[in-house]
């Protein structure tokens, strides 16, 4: 091959990378669109997942909303403490304390624990088994096992063990994905500093929980009267006020229903971080 | 009367065991009372109808316990003289969740109350007729339940010229069309001209399949000489789901309902055997809609046959009163197999929807594990509306609803023969159910944001 087909090739190349490259950078300079540098800094201190807890597309979205539209800086579940922190630097707006929430699936109803009243073969989705008369399960209230929280959880924070949803506290980022998506609606936002809770939420009489599940709450208020600072009733049902701190730790033990549990303890015995 | 035949094959189409033998060659048998009766308020599309009736009130056979709540909703009356035990909230047949009125049957009280019975209806305005219909509870006793009095009155802009009288019956197993057709054919023949002369329509068909000659026999001879009525019976072949309401317009008229559309946009109504005769009842005797006839059937029921049974007598009582069954049940439909629900328990009672209770052993359920796609294309081949269900089961699959939506999910009739031909076993109809509310919901969410606006 001649050396001048080689030289005449790289001559044309090359000519035709300055030009285009030049108009790039023209255009670059000529037609720049004037943005705030102050969302790209804020966007760079967002976590980067795009989980759309704050309720707008993505972090890039929610940077822009924050200078553009004077949002809230505090809508940033995943970021935690330190974001919230820089966010305040940045933009100059107070805060209060940060307090990280996380996920908790309030039934402790697995495979071994509660009733099946029949046996579903259908679409491996919650929706779909609770669309057939109210589930298979007993309980009209209890987790139902199908896995549609954890198939939108963005950090695999949820695991489906025994039937059951569990949702893993330190990996849980508090986006509230997993809410939406349970048929069921027994899935809410607690304090991650509170380690006692209710995993109940059947409001059937005392009976008909009992019979459906092992771990039913049956409505006897003995957490009320221990702590009435800490539980409140609703109808057959205790619910965990966490507002206030347990200062009563004997709920756990003397809970009849085995349904208050606390966190910690279980830790201690190498179970599951969530149960 | 003129008979003919479809006009064409049905697209799509399959062609299940059919197991009609079972019941088909039995007289309908009328139920004695049981004591229990289970009333549920949402046995009909639309708004759950309202109880005017407290714990503890006695009731009598026939009167409204439960009144209309809103246009498309229907009252619901008591099928027995008795006495209210309980209102609470059951699932129904449907799956869904609907307050239900418990009634305890009094053997003792056989008043019975009726609406002045209209035998002069010919010389009565189409409202007094339309608002009998209303009153006396009448929804399409096929399956969907649609209120009747709603079909009957279609917009100004939308004439109908057509009735066509469903008899097709396609579902497997069930024989309680084909055997109102054959033993009341006069009663169906009453409420066509009801219908005709409600509408002012003078073209019917009656639309059966020819695996029921004896039906076609006796609704010819009921058909004969109906005045200024063009009567036709139409014999389909026998095939699924010819008894599908677009499908049975498109083979007996030729005509193609819109995507989207209504019967009525092509000039067509489309009634049950079942809800003719009740209308029928309703204007000539005044009688309003507290029974129907329900094919209890399956091969370890032991003595299967057509009850004529009060609404809300429970699956039990049905099953106990046909002789019970041989061996124990893996699975209880209600309705045909095709499109019926499951039921998670034989408590649950019927509704004026039921056309059937089929119970199966263990040997004929499929227990299925669900394969992926092979794109074999045969539930392309089976679809009777033309769709694509393997794409749009991945659609839902994968939660992308918008694509399902722009596949035309929402044409789909959830006839299940995309479900049944599907050598991978996956659940496609089942995602159709799945989905299809979801999308309905956004769309009506969407057009009140717009409205709001």
């Amino acid at each position: 091959m001649d050396i001048s087909t080689i030289i005449i090739t790289a001559g044309v190349i090359g000519g035709i990378a300055a030009i285009c490259s030049s108009a790039l950078a023209l255009a670059a300079h000529y037609f720049a669109v004037e943005e705030n540098p102050q969302i790209g800094e804020l966007e760079k201190m967002l976590p980067g997942i795009n989980c759309g807890a704050c309720g707008y597309a993505g972090c890039s979205d929610y940077a822009k909303a924050i200078v553009t539209e004077g949002e809230a800086i505090d809508r940033c579940a995943p970021g935690g403490g330190d974001v919230l922190e820089a966010l305040s630097e940045a933009t100059g707006a107070a805060v209060d304390a940060f307090e990280k929430t996380v996920a908790r699936v309030h039934c402790a109803g697995d495979a071994d624990n509660a009733q099946h009243r029949h046996r579903y073969n259908g679409i491996m989705d919650c929706h779909a088994a609770h669309q057939l008369a109210g589930g298979d399960m007993t309980c009209g209230y209890g987790c139902l096992g199908y896995g549609s929280c954890a198939r939108v959880c963005p950090v695999d924070a949820i695991e489906i063990k025994n039937n059951l949803a569990i949702v893993h506290p330190d990996l849980c980022i508090g986006c509230k994905a997993c809410i939406a998506s349970c048929p069921r609606g027994i899935i809410s936002m607690v304090p991650a500093s509170q380690k006692i809770h209710v995993l109940c939420s059947s409001k059937d009489k005392g009976p008909i929980a009992k019979k459906a599940c092992q771990v039913a709450c049956i409505g006897c208020r003995i957490c009320v009267k221990l702590d009435e600072e800490a539980f409140t009733m609703d109808g057959f049902l205790a619910i965990r006020n966490y507002d206030n701190d347990v200062t009563n730790p004997a709920v756990v033990e003397k809970c009849p229903g085995k349904c208050i549990v606390a966190v910690g303890a279980a830790l201690e015995k190498g179970e599951p971080t969530c149960a | 009367m003129r008979v003919t035949r479809a006009l064409r094959k049905l697209r799509g189409s399959i062609h299940p065991q059919y197991f009609k033998g079972l019941t088909s060659d039995r007289n309908i048998v009328e139920m004695p009372l049981p004591e229990k009766l289970y009333l549920s308020m949402a046995q009909h599309l639309g708004a759950p109808a309202k109880p005017i009736v407290a714990k503890g009130d006695t009731v009598t056979r026939g009167q409204c316990i439960a009144e209309s709540a809103g246009f498309i909703s229907v009252p619901v009356h008591a099928p027995v003289s008795g006495k209210v035990i309980d209102i609470d909230t059951a699932p129904t047949p449907s799956g869904t969740m609907a307050p239900r009125v418990i009634l305890e049957t009094d053997p003792e009280n056989t008043e019975t109350v009726t609406m002045p019975p209209m035998p002069d209806w010919n010389e009565r305005p189409q409202e007094e007729l339309l608002k009998r219909i209303a009153e006396a509870g009448v929804a399409g006793m096929g399956g969907a339940g649609f209120p009747t009095h709603v079909k009957l009155s279609p917009p100004s802009d939308k004439p109908i010229n057509t009735i066509i009288i469903n008899g097709a019956e396609c579902e497997p197993y069930l024989t309680a069309d084909h055997r109102l057709m054959v033993e009341q054919g006069k009663g169906i023949a009453d409420g066509i001209r009801i219908m005709c002369y409600i509408l002012n329509v003078k073209t019917v068909f009656v639309a059966i399949e020819d695996n029921k000659p004896e039906a076609i026999k006796t609704m010819q001879d009921a058909l004969e000489n109906l005045e200024g009525i063009d009567a036709t019976v139409c014999i389909l072949p026998t095939e699924y789901p010819q008894g599908a309401e677009k499908q049975q317009i498109a083979i007996t008229t030729g005509r193609e309902v819109p995507s989207g559309g209504l019967p009525m946009d092509v000039g067509c109504v489309v009634e049950n055997v079942g809800t003719v005769l009740a209308i029928a009842d309703a204007i000539k005797k005044g009688i309003p809609l507290t029974q129907r006839v329900t094919t209890v059937t399956g091969h370890i029921v032991k003595n299967p046959q057509n009850v004529l049974a009060p609404i809300g007598t429970t699956y039990a009582d049905l099953v106990s009163f046909c002789g019970g069954l041989t061996a124990p049940a893996a699975k209880v439909i209600s309705g045909g197999p095709m499109m019926g629900m499951a039921q998670p328990s034989l408590a649950i009672a019927t509704t004026k929807t039921t056309s059937g209770l089929v119970v199966l052993e263990e040997s004929r359920v499929h227990i299925y594990q669900a394969m992926p796609c092979i794109g074999c294309g045969r539930c392309l081949e089976a679809c009777p509306m033309n769709l694509v269900p393997a794409a749009i089961s991945y659609a839902v699959e994968g939660g992308d609803y918008d694509r399902a939506e722009s596949l035309n999910i929402l044409d789909c009739i959830e006839c299940g023969c995309c479900a049944f031909v599907c050598p991978s076993s996956r659940p496609l109809v089942q995602h159709f159910k799945l989905a299809k509310p979801k999308i309905i919901l956004k769309r009506r969410q969407a057009a009140d944001a717009k409205g709001a606006k």
